[in-house]
């Protein structure tokens, strides 16, 4: 139970800049995810923190202790790795117990501290076994369960669940939330899973290519994406964008198809190029005005039904209706949307157009 | 073993192909085992049967008897009677191109002479143990056999200890000039043993290790072979496991006897057999580096054998064999090692 602060923090390979002076502040108990893209930085600034790396500048402190330039032991965290990189010369309680035996505990406490893991991640019929006589479901719980014994100020966790398939994903997601309530914990979490993030995250910070793009609670994200790039990762399916000009603040022109009207005013300049982005569920059919389209494939999972549309300009939309569709291919119809829109400018950032205060 | 040996390639048959192989096998069977069996089986002869020819494959000897009265075992001869069949007759005493024979039943009862050139000697099976027990009671040959496996023991484990540490800096660390630090290592392979023997034997006599033990085992300990084999080895272990145990706060040296070692262990008994064959079969360098013969080596001690006017050929070929059997066992017993390890590190 710890609290963690970078300040500024930079990575670099030789000339290539791969983390890009990231400034951040975990508080003491807090489930944190870090979510990007692939390459984005992601496992680098997390082994950063853990100080199997160094930064080529910044500052880092734990419980305001200034750790900066320390070896990975004395940080006192622990760190659940990708591969998951149990030792597979030893048993799984001599995996659980050796980062207690390098700090000379006492053997009765080694003993304690192992049963006790053993026992909340269910792993005590296995003790005695290899890493390789274990199935994947199993490894990671002893290398969660090797995290465990050793009581750390702060988790890490580096993509722990990208190896297993998605039934266990599902079912160890549970576990983990209930682990973190259940040890008050400090954790950071990296996936590149935006499912996971939404799902475990207390806060989602955002990364790409290095830098943080935006950081708050899944909802936050969710709702009030800070630029397109955000706006992409956070949901599934992905949020629609079409391109197309603002006009009047209130209504946007495509080529090809008629106006749109969005819900909430902007402040834009006549003719602006904009992004609209809507999100599936906030897309609806109607038989008044809206953008003309033919469905090309139905989806139907039974409590919901995905419906993607190809519009008149050729551009592509998915819509997401709950329940049941009458809908099948081929068939004309119209899109509305029905919720939040989201307005995006077209510079370097993209960054969201935020609805005017009055209307 | 029946059924290995009568495997054939698929069909009920045996076609070509099969016969082939099993020819082929075979020969290189003969080729491999056929000295190897012959020397094992020489070392049983007397002197005086090594010198026969042509030579006999098992080792026959002369059919001595022991007879009361008589200091030695004597000769025993086939004997034509005046029956016209031959008997077996002990020769006593021979007078020129004449012998003295008498029945080994009834030595007593009557003395009978023949033409050497009448009689036929009396071959039998007869393994000349002595070979083995002489040498070793005599030459000091436990005490070489000592000296082998001392050097033979310490060197490799040396050899292990430094070339793993090596590997383990060159595989799992890095630093300037590492790259360049492998190759110089690798390079070394191309300078010849002889180049480098005096400058060596230099340095050994310069630190006082000249005609010790020490001075055999320390130069050679380490092997750009080893090293290559063990980084090339090392370089699959996955890098994540070294960072887990750094976050379970083992140190460094703690790392490489916990986690390293234990994982390299395919490669490092791969090097444990080459290192025994060549300390074992170690020649030259011992040859240098000794001359009491109290430090010989057993390959030392052989060669003491080889005399400059004559060779007891029968102490010779018996101590081969005993020299020979340490590192038969080693391969008997580690040869899964082998075939895994030299797969898995690539190595030939
Ligand atoms: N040791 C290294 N030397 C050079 N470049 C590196 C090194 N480690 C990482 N990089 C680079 O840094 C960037 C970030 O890598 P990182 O492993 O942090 O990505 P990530 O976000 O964890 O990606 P993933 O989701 O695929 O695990 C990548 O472009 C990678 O090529
Ligand atoms: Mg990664």
């Amino acid at each position: 139970m710890s609290t963690l602060s970078l300040r500024g923090i930079v990575r670099q390979f030789g000339p290539l800049r791969v983390i890009h002076g990231i400034d951040l502040d975990i508080a003491q108990g807090e489930f944190v995810v870090f979510v990007g893209p692939s390459g984005c930085g992601k496992s680098t600034l997390l082994r950063i923190i853990a100080g199997l790396d160094q930064p080529n500048g910044g500052q880092i402190t734990i419980d305001g202790r200034d750790v900066t330039g320390t070896r990975a032991a004395e940080r006192g965290l622990a760190m659940v790795f990708q591969s998951y990189a149990l030792y597979p010369h030893m048993t799984v309680r001599q995996n659980l117990a050796f980062g207690l035996e390098n700090q000379r505990m006492a053997k009765e406490e080694v003993a304690r501290r192992v049963a006790e893991a053993a026992r909340m991640l269910q792993i005590e019929h296995l003790l005695a076994r290899k890493p390789g006589q274990l199935s994947g479901g199993q490894r990671q719980r002893v290398a969660i369960g090797r995290t465990v014994t050793r009581e750390p100020g702060i988790f890490l966790f580096d993509e722990p669940l990208s190896n297993l398939d998605a039934e266990l994903r599902v079912q160890m997601r549970v576990e983990l939330t209930a682990l973190h309530k259940r040890l008050q914990a400090t954790m950071i979490y990296v996936t590149h899973d935006q499912t996971e993030a939404m799902t475990m995250a207390d806060r989602i910070v955002v990364l790409r290519a290095g830098r943080i793009e935006q950081q708050g609670s899944p909802l936050e994200l969710y709702n009030r994406p800070a630029n397109k790039f955000v706006a992409g990762f956070i949901g599934s399916p992905r949020m629609n964008f079409l391109d197309g000009q603002a006009v009047g603040g209130r209504s946007v022109a495509f080529e090809g198809l008629p106006n749109l009207d969005i819900p909430a005013a902007r402040e834009t300049t006549e003719g602006e190029a904009v992004t609209l982005g809507v999100r599936p569920e906030h897309l609806a059919f109607t038989d008044g005005a809206g953008l003309p389209g033919t469905v090309d494939i139905v989806e139907q999972m039974g409590g919901e039904s995905y419906i993607y549309v190809t519009l008149a300009n050729e551009a592509r939309l998915t819509v997401r209706r709950p329940g049941q569709t009458q809908l099948h291919a081929g068939e004309p119809v119209r899109v509305a949307i029905d919720g939040a829109a989201h307005l995006f400018g077209r510079g370097d950032d993209e960054h969201a157009i935020t609805p005017r205060r009055l209307p | 073993m029946i059924r290995f040996l009568t495997r054939r390639r698929g069909g009920a048959r045996a076609d070509w192909t099969d016969w082939f192989a099993r020819i082929y096998l075979l020969i290189g069977l003969l080729v491999m085992f056929g000295p190897v069996a012959w020397l094992a089986l020489s070392s049983f002869k007397t002197q005086t049967a090594l010198q026969e020819f042509p030579p006999s494959l098992l080792p026959m000897g002369q059919k001595q008897v022991a007879l009361p009265g008589t200091e030695r075992p004597l000769p025993v001869f086939l004997v034509p009677q005046p029956d016209g069949v031959a008997q077996e007759r002990v020769m006593v005493r021979r007078v020129g191109l004449e012998g003295q024979f008498v029945d080994p039943a009834d030595p007593a009862r009557r003395i009978e002479r023949a033409r050497l050139t009448a009689v036929t000697p009396v071959r039998e099976l007869h393994f000349a143990i002595e070979n083995y027990i002489e040498p070793l009671k005599q030459f000091n040959f436990t005490r070489f056999l000592g000296n082998s496996l001392f050097v033979t023991i310490v060197s490799t484990a040396i050899t292990l200890l430094i070339n793993a540490m090596c590997a383990f800096a060159l595989s799992k660390y890095e630093f300037r000039g590492r790259d360049g630090i492998f190759i110089f290592i690798l390079s070394t392979l191309m300078i010849p043993i002889t180049v480098v023997l005096v400058p060596a034997f230099l340095i050994v006599t310069g630190l006082g290790l000249g005609n010790s033990l020490w001075g055999v085992i320390l130069p050679p300990a380490a092997t750009p072979t080893g090293v290559f084999l063990l980084r090339q080895y090392m370089l699959t272990i996955p890098d994540e496991l070294m960072d887990a145990a750094r976050m379970d706060h083992a140190s460094e040296w703690r790392l490489f006897w916990r986690i390293i070692l234990p994982l390299a262990a395919p490669a490092l008994a791969v090097l444990a057999i080459f290192s025994v064959v060549w300390r074992w079969n170690d020649f030259l360098w011992p040859l240098i580096v000794l001359n009491r013969q109290e430090n010989f080596t057993l390959q030392l001690g052989l060669a003491a054998f080889q005399g400059e006017l004559q060779t007891q050929w029968h102490y010779l070929l018996a101590m081969t064999v005993v020299t020979l059997l340490p590192v038969t066992l080693v391969f008997a017993f580690l040869q899964k090692y082998i075939t895994t390890g030299i797969a898995s590190s690539g190595m030939k």
